[in-house]
């Protein structure tokens, strides 16, 4: 789920004015859309970019890798079957409230031609120096910069401060990897944290959680196996009980989902849990210092 | 979307197949009295859209008309949770023989549909998940297809159903057909009871709709119930917008549900209490001016936090909102503002030129700001 210069990328809803403003800025940061999907107006071009009336059309006629959907509610599931079974191994659903149950019929067509969907409800990946997927500030010199930090964030816009203040740290970023605020994900922190174990341009990995599920509880399993450096702040300290955690919630995943859940889990597995935002920048810098000094596998920048 | 029991029962378990007990929905004391004498011995339940209505007293028995007005003069005007009861359900009085729990939600880890069933019914789902884990029995579905009679009598097996065995496999799958026809995000039967007749009827029944897909849904989200608002939380919906007041003295305006909630947590990190949760993430980031005006009128602000981080929201016409509602609102409190991201050059060029006010560089530092000039 990092995305590269060479993925071809096709744009679903392409013809709209998010989908036209935001083709305009991946195309201008060097993102390869190669395709725009929209039936009414297949053969015409957009923004430079030719229009077919199927993905699987664009797929067949000029290829695709990725496919991001800037398409609404009650459209979406359809969209997103056929990308899947159009043969797009990676489908970025920035997509926010489609109803649950196409939620899962999404996540089954998913699974059956094995494509990787990353959201609904993300803001997107972002490469930074290469390319981007989504709706992030990717082209804000003063956010995102290149560099061994990989950040994964279930907010788009607490992804974007925490990244802005890793860039004035000094601290590039590798990958930054939009999860999506949904409840149901097709890529989760754990999915999102084993890429960036495995991804040789990364150092240390950060973690921008959040109350509700059980996905940070489940990541920090794997984080106890990592090497990197991890860094972790999970929003939601302060938020009211009963507001946001749902019944059907509590009885799924037990007793995880509460902030204090989500600290002790990642604690135990050896990740620093810091309080501020601006305290994930400093950490970094700390623990990569302390991972040379210990002699972690820790490459210099 | 919650409903209450008796709109639960009527919308969707009964054109279901489900059986429920015989029940009549009751506005008054008076009410209850005539529904009394035309059932027989009853059972009067608030009518609410929240759990424990029974340990806050909203459920009692009556044998009689003139006790069923009695507890229903009782439980009428009663708070339960957030609510304020203003409707009774009159049922039939259940003679119960087993209770068990069914329920139809979905599972986040397997991304399915989950079917669940447990011979301990009656109490909370919760606290026998925590409790006796191994009492649940769960079948997870795939969204494509659907239970079959097979599928659930497998689920079922070895626990000595007997001859409710057969009614209890075939309501678990109308409860199946009911969450996907009606778009459930939970529906849930507790107490499935088997009565003395041997017959499998549903005491209890929660359906909350999926908020998401309402647009869908229309005739049945028209038996949804009303959430509990305070005034400031009703004029915050009437614009589209999410606010759920607190008790604290810092406001907070910020886009997005990730950075207003860490607005919320720096707050109290630094010892403040935040006033409010205001989510102007997504499209919404246009609305800044109506929501700087919400989170000034909530009465207990002593100091504001306005915190952006522009992705997808552009900061410069968060700003410009804001503007335009300060000249408008002139606040008398102090304000602090933390801007970044897309579109902060001009955003901080206006705030700077039309308030006269110097963003902080940090949020961590507007924030403490805030927390101190609240005091």
């Amino acid at each position: 789920m990092i995305v590269r210069k060479k993925d071809r990328v096709v744009v679903l809803g392409i013809t709209g004015k998010q989908g036209t403003f935001w083709t305009e800025k991946m195309l201008g940061y060097g993102t390869r859309v190669v395709a725009g999907v929209n039936p009414k107006r297949a053969g015409e071009s957009h923004v430079g970019v030719p229009i077919f009336a199927t993905t699987a059309e664009a797929v067949e006629k000029v290829g695709g890798d990725v496919a991001v959907m800037f398409i609404p509610p009650p459209m979406a599931k359809d969209a997103a079957i056929s990308a899947a079974q159009a043969g797009i191994k990676l489908l970025v659903v920035l997509t926010e409230h489609i109803p649950t149950q196409d939620v899962m019929a999404m996540h089954a067509a998913a699974a059956k031609h094995d494509t990787r969907i990353v959201g609904p409800n993300t803001a997107g990946l972002v490469t930074p120096g290469e390319c981007f997927v989504g709706i992030m500030p990717a082209f804000v010199p003063s956010v995102f910069k290149p560099g061994r930090v990989g950040v994964i964030s279930r907010s788009g816009s607490l992804g974007t401060l925490v990244c802005l203040n890793l860039t004035r740290a000094g601290l590039g970023q590798s990958a930054f990897i939009g999860i999506g605020g949904d409840p149901m994900l097709g890529t989760t922190t754990r999915d999102a944290l084993e890429t960036l174990d495995k991804d040789s341009g990364t150092d240390v990995a950060v973690i921008v959680g959040e109350i509700g599920g059980a996905m940070e509880e489940s990541a920090a399993d794997y984080a106890k196996r990592m090497t990197k450096p991890i860094v972790a702040f999970i929003a939601g300290a302060a938020a009211p009980a009963g507001k946001k955690m749902g019944h059907a919630g509590a009885i799924v995943t037990g007793n995880a989902g509460s902030y204090a859940s989500k600290c002790q889990a990642l604690e135990a597995a050896g990740v620093i849990v810091v309080d501020t935002p601006s305290q994930i920048a400093t950490t970094v810098v700390t623990s990569l210092l302390a991972g040379r000094a210990g002699g972690k596998n820790v490459a210099s920048r | 979307m919650n409903f209450e029991e008796h709109a639960a029962k009527a919308t969707i378990l009964t054109p279901a197949g489900i059986p429920v007990p015989r029940g009549i929905l009751c506005m008054s004391a008076a009410e209850a009295s005539a529904a009394a004498a035309k059932i027989g011995p009853c059972v009067i339940k608030a009518q609410v859209p929240t759990g424990k209505r029974g340990k806050a007293g909203g459920i009692k028995l009556a044998s009689s008309p003139d006790e069923a007005k009695k507890a229903a003069g009782e439980i009428l005007g009663m708070r339960i949770g957030d609510y304020t009861v203003e409707r009774l359900l009159v049922e039939e009085q259940a003679e119960i023989a087993r209770e068990f729990y069914a329920a139809v939600l979905y599972d986040t880890t397997a991304r399915k549909p989950l079917i669940l069933f447990s011979i301990e019914g009656g109490m909370d789902i919760e606290d026998l998940a925590a409790a006796k884990p191994e009492a649940i029995r769960r079948l997870l579905v795939d969204i494509d297809s659907k239970p079959s009679l097979a599928d659930v009598g497998q689920m079922l097996q070895g626990l000595k159903l007997d001859a409710a065995e057969e009614q209890i496999t075939r309501i678990l799958c109308e409860l199946y057909a009911a969450y996907r026809a009606h778009d459930a995000e939970l529906l849930e039967v507790n107490p499935l009871a088997l009565l003395g007749d041997g017959r499998v009827v549903a005491l209890d029944c929660k359906f909350v709709l999926d908020d998401a897909a309402v647009y869908r849904q229309p005739e049945i989200a028209k038996g949804g119930a009303t959430a509990a608002m305070t005034a400031l939380e009703k004029r915050a919906a009437e614009a589209d917008l999410k606010l759920i007041q607190l008790d604290g003295n810092v406001g907070v305006l910020a886009n997005g549900a990730g950075l207003t909630m860490t607005t919320m947590d720096v707050i109290r990190h630094y010892g403040g209490r935040p006033a409010n949760f205001l989510e102007i993430g997504g499209e919404a980031y246009t609305k800044s001016e109506i929501a700087l005006d919400l989170v000034l009128s909530n009465p207990g602000v002593n100091s504001l936090v306005i915190n952006f981080c522009g992705a997808f929201a552009r900061t410069d016409v968060m700003a410009e909102g804001v503007v335009k509602a300060w000249h408008k609102l002139k606040p008398k409190v102090p304000v602090f503002f933390s801007i970044h991201g897309t579109g902060e050059v001009e955003a901080v060029r206006l705030v700077r030129s039309e308030l006269g006010i110097e963003p902080y560089d940090l949020m961590e530092d507007a924030i403490q700001a805030a927390v101190k000039a609240a005091q």
